[in-house]
């Protein structure tokens, strides 16, 4: 009997976490953690008080821990920004770090809110992943690190070598795709993780090591003589990385979508963390529907008419976030290029607030 | 004299009784179990179906059968990047049952090997075998693996200043380049008939073993059993008219490449060497509480009969542990196969590895895990069965 009575019991506790996510016992919970109800996640994170943000975590310039403990990079600022026009707080934000397989298992499942960690935007991650892609923050394109004594000049120069790749990315099918372009014989070593990627390459393990230009960059500046490494003159794929949320919930979509946008629209404005306060009293309706002086365009989304006005007090505008993380001032040391304004010959352009 | 009184109650069961009897309990509690095992299930795939809809996720294999456009470093089989993912998954496939099957010979060797040596009288033997066991045994596979790798296979010289071993055998850290046999045409027929000759002449050994024991005659096994084999060869030479094998020498091209030979690639040598070094350890000790589990008796026996001690080993000891070491050998079989998922942290394109990068690709989670299970369980239980059925053969016959 006590044998009986203990299984039972062991297989109800075994049961009662189970049925916790069921729809059977919960059917309303269960709507809402499904993510089909709309602006269940904006309610949540209000509710919660806090957003819960996937990053990457150890990638210089975009998301890396500080030897204090501070999160920091432009993937990081994106999401302390949604949280500062939520919260008027850009610190109420839970970092998680994700690997690249992890990320959007974790996101589906609903642990984290959004997903900002250097993600290409692809139409298969946008149509069968169950994703919906915010507007890019950082315009990328696949690039190729080798040693500057090996005398490799282009891809041709990899025929027969090997070439270190991350799996669980788009990498490693555009480095497939353009040699078989060019016909070239390559040995592909694929590792999980991107130290491990980086350690085979730096080992000797492979002569090139491809990933987005920023990466391998960021990358250079953590190898011991980043003066030995050089990338090659090639761009070969198209990197929007933009962050993402789940689909189905087009109130939340937009939220992330016009928090970014607005941090756009304030460089274009030039209005900046420093000067924003001068532009209290601006007579111009195009920021005074920013900044949320006139106009209910923050009502429409569900947070207050100043949202962007509080992001970017707390974050700053686009070009302030990506001097902080990337520009000349930093180790990185990026050129804008493409990240630059549409106004400056650039691809980043936001709608208008109107 | 008192007559007894009949009890009514007895003909009439209540269910109050039905409550009391341990017999229905027994009954009522297998039944309870299963239902609420049953109930478990329900709501899980419930659930997973539930929430995979909730996503606008589809469930269903025909993924399976589109380009993967990603390329594999190591492959036995053909296989180019417009392949579809049930081919990149078959090639995975490969490479594991590639590392496993030399992996579960080389570790049963290893651990045979060590486990002998932990029981050896001399004391420096005794004693490595000892460092050896206590400390593979104890450091997590994990950590291991990336130790060969980085501290070992990959700190071997460039190909530029590679070690030229004869044969000519070179290694550097691309790799390990060995003389190696090239089957031509006609191969097949060759495989098939010695194939067919060994099985033939193991038939063979057995029937004269047993003339031996019946009527006390000189068995000459090995040369009875040379027979079949040599007919074999003869039988294929006179098929095919010429022997189809050719041996391809590693030939270094230019600075980096070496072409020709067998390649054994660093990740292949890594994963292979860890799971063999980890698992002997494991066998080894097996091997040893095998031995010790023979009664003393049969040594003094065996050592009675004037026969030296590693006869004794061979023919009597042995033997009889084997019925005690293929019980928890199965066990370490199965651990090495399903540890050689480890491949993934050190680049070894193995079927988890080519399938989880379908599934990041494809976002097919539910479907690709499941693939997984069902590969990993089906080369457990094979594995399992052969064992199960070798144990049979050496477990003692009651008759």
């Amino acid at each position: 009997m006590l044998k009986w009575s203990s299984l039972l019991l062991s297989a109800a506790l075994l049961a009662a976490p189970l049925s916790g996510c069921s729809r059977f016992l919960y059917p309303q919970l269960s709507a809402q953690e499904g993510g089909a109800a709309s602006g269940a996640v904006l309610n949540r994170v209000k509710t919660r008080g806090r957003l819960s943000c996937g990053v990457s975590g150890n990638l210089p310039g975009f998301s890396y821990v500080t030897q204090q403990g501070e999160y920091n990079g432009l993937d990081v600022d994106i999401c302390r920004a949604i949280a500062a026009a939520m919260f008027d707080d850009p610190q109420a934000v839970d970092f998680r770090n994700l690997n690249a397989k992890e990320r959007f298992t974790a996101l589906q499942a609903g642990e984290i809110d959004v997903l900002s960690r250097n993600t290409t935007w692809t139409i298969s991650r946008d149509t069968s992943t169950g994703l919906e892609f915010a507007p890019t923050v950082f315009y990328d394109g696949q690039g190729m690190m080798v040693k500057q004594d090996s005398g490799i000049k282009d891809l041709k120069g990899l025929q027969g070598r090997s070439v270190c790749v991350q799996t669980g990315t788009s990498t490693e099918q555009n480095l497939s795709d353009q040699m078989r372009k060019l016909g070239v014989k390559y040995t592909p070593i694929v590792f999980e993780d991107d130290k491990a990627t980086f350690a085979a390459y730096q080992q000797g393990r492979c002569e090139g090591v491809t990933s987005d230009r920023s990466q391998l960059v960021a990358q250079r500046s953590a190898l011991p003589n980043p003066d030995e490494h050089v990338l090659l003159e090639i761009v070969m794929s198209k990197e929007p990385l933009a962050p993402a949320v789940r689909n189905n919930d087009p109130q939340w979509y937009d939220t992330v979508k016009w928090v970014i946008f607005g941090l756009i629209e304030a460089e274009e404005l030039g209005i900046t963390s420093q000067n924003i306060d001068s532009f209290a009293n601006s007579e111009d309706p195009v920021v005074r529907r920013l900044l949320g002086t006139e106009g209910d365009l923050g009502q429409g989304l569900g947070l207050t008419n100043d949202f962007i006005a509080r992001a970017i007090r707390e974050v700053g505008n686009y070009g302030e976030i990506y001097n902080r993380n990337l520009g000349p001032d930093t180790q990185l040391n990026l050129p804008r290029g493409q990240n630059e304004l549409w106004t400056d010959g650039g691809l980043h352009y936001a709608p208008p607030f109107r | 004299m008192t007559t007894q009184r009949p009890r009514v109650t007895r003909n009439t069961p209540k269910f109050k009784d039905l409550l009391r009897d341990t017999r229905f309990w027994r009954v009522a509690g297998q039944v309870i179990a299963v239902l609420l095992f049953l109930l478990l299930v329900i709501l899980v795939v419930d659930n997973v179906i539930y929430n995979l809809r909730a996503l606008g996720i589809q469930l269903g294999f025909g993924f399976l059968g589109s380009q993967a456009s990603f390329d594999i470093g190591e492959t036995l089989i053909s296989y180019n990047p417009a392949d579809s993912y049930g081919r990149a998954i078959l090639v995975g496939l490969v490479n594991s049952l590639r590392v496993i099957v030399v992996g579960l010979v080389l570790a049963t060797i290893l651990g045979l090997v060590a486990g002998i040596a932990r029981l050896s009288n001399n004391w420096l033997v005794r004693q490595l075998a000892l460092v050896y066991v206590e400390t593979i045994r104890n450091i997590p596979l994990l950590l291991q693996l990336f130790f060969w790798y980085f501290a070992f296979f990959l700190q071997l010289p460039n190909v530029a200043n590679q070690i030229t071993l004869p044969g000519p055998t070179y290694l550097s850290s691309r790799g390990l380049y060995l003389p190696w046999i090239q089957g031509g045409t006609g191969a097949g027929v060759w495989l098939l008939l010695l194939a067919l000759g060994i099985a033939g002449a193991i038939a063979v050994w057995r029937w004269r073993t047993q003339v031996m024991q019946e009527r006390g005659v000189r068995g000459n096994q090995m040369l009875w059993a040379l027979a079949p084999i040599v007919v074999a060869i003869a039988l294929a030479y006179i098929i095919n008219g010429a022997i189809p094998f050719s041996i391809t020498l590693p030939q270094i091209v230019d600075t980096e490449q070496i072409e020709g030979g067998l390649r054994l690639s660093p990740e292949f040598g890594t994963l292979l060497l860890g799971l063999v070094v980890y698992t002997g350890s494991f066998i080894a000790e097996i091997v040893r509480a095998g031995i010790q589990a023979v009664p003393q008796g049969q040594w003094e026996a065996a050592r009675a009969l004037g026969l030296k001690s590693g006869r004794i080993m061979q023919s009597v000891v042995l033997p009889q542990a084997l019925r005690v070491i293929i019980p928890p050998l199965t066990s370490q079989y199965l651990n090495l196969a399903k540890n050689s998922s480890l491949a993934i942290a050190i680049g070894f394109p193995d079927v988890y590895f080519v399938a989880s990068t379908t599934f990041n690709q494809t976002g097919r989670a539910v479907e690709v895990m499941f693939l997984i299970m069902i590969t990993y369980l089906t080369i457990s239980l094979i594995i399992s069965l052969a064992m199960n059925l070798f144990n049979r053969t050496v477990q003692f016959k009651e008759r």
